[in-house]
């Protein structure tokens, strides 16, 4: 089980590539001060994230749009119960269980 | 201290069982891309990036040359950008230090998991941090190993669904924030705005800009919303 030079230097790169835009921002922005204006446009990035990355899981494969009715129908549960209990674990289940029925 | 480690682990939960599914997946298809054991551990340990660890097994067996993979790899991971920052405010009493050490642990999962704490008006220690950030990683590691060695033997994991674990995460976190938030027609329009164009500009976009330019322009939307609906208190 060897690593080819080639992989190793993709490895060390994509490492580098990749840790810095994780730390860089926590470690400046977390010692300054930041302007209130700035802070209430950061609060809305997670969910605009969240319903950027939920809408590429739903709604495309391989960068193409897809109706992919299993997850879209698999979400409602998701959504009902993470609505009705705020339960995020419960949630997950509900979600993995639908998908495992809809596979049947 | 390892009382915060312990919760933040538990927190994490719903994180491993979509990493132990998603891991598992990623490492039946880097073994199948012609990588080995070794190498699918190596790429799990120090990139430690699911979507970015994909789409490199596919440009590795393509025989791309180095620098298009590294530069690929830059591409798809930028967008922890904005969550590192958008995470800065709940660390700033913690040491610059110890914010590297957990920065460089981020993925969306572990981000959207402790941005639901901070919302949900809990604190973020450092050793919270930790706990959730090591339960995310060991995890990854071992099931994109696992997938390595085992995955040929044991056929379709997607059967039971578990592939299906972190979709149903982005989904529920999605929910509560939305509900957590008191503006919630603000909110919803901010969800709608970042979702319609996420599928409108995955179309037009190389790579995974859809994501970042989506968040950029629905989270401007949601604060010029707020200021023009507000303006007085803002």
């Amino acid at each position: 089980m060897d690593v080819r030079p080639e992989v190793l230097m993709i490895a060390l790169g994509a490492a580098l590539v990749t840790v810095v835009p994780r730390v860089l921002p926590l470690v400046v922005l977390a010692r300054l001060a930041l302007p209130p204006g700035l802070r209430a446009w950061l609060a809305w990035v997670p969910i605009a994230v969240l319903a950027a990355l939920t809408a590429a899981e739903l709604g495309l494969q391989q960068g193409e749009l897809a109706l992919k009715w299993r997850e879209l129908v698999a979400v409602l549960p998701v959504l009902a119960i993470a609505a009705l209990t705020r339960s995020l674990i419960g949630a997950v289940i509900a979600g993995v269980a639908a998908m495992a029925l809809l596979r049947v | 201290m390892t009382e915060g480690f312990a919760a933040g682990a538990r927190a994490g939960l719903p994180v491993v069982l979509g990493y132990l599914s998603i891991g598992f997946a990623a490492g039946v298809v880097q073994r199948a891309a012609g990588l080995s054991v070794a190498e699918i551990a190596l790429l799990s340990l120090v990139v430690y990036a699911g979507s970015a660890q994909f789409v490199a097994a596919g440009m590795i067996a393509a025989a791309s040359p180095v620098a298009a993979v590294v530069l690929t790899v830059f591409f798809v991971n930028l967008r922890h950008l904005l969550l590192s920052a958008a995470l800065a405010p709940a660390l700033a009493r913690v040491p610059a230090w110890k914010n590297a050490l957990i920065g460089a642990q981020l993925t969306d999962e572990t981000f959207v998991v402790a941005w639901s704490r901070v919302a949900g008006g809990g604190a973020l220690s450092a050793a919270w941090m930790w706990g959730l950030n090591l339960a995310a990683y060991l995890a990854w590691a071992a099931a994109t190993v696992a997938g390595a060695v085992l995955g040929e033997a044991l056929g379709d994991s997607r059967r039971l669904g578990f592939d299906y674990a972190l979709t149903a995460m982005f989904a529920a976190l999605l929910a509560l924030q939305i509900r957590a938030v008191p503006a919630r027609g603000r909110a919803l329009a901010v969800a709608i705005a970042a979702a319609g164009l996420a599928l409108v500009l995955a179309r037009v976009l190389p790579g995974n800009w859809f994501v970042i330019v989506a968040t950029l322009v629905a989270a401007t939307l949601g604060y010029a919303l707020e200021r023009w609906t507000s303006a007085p208190k803002s």
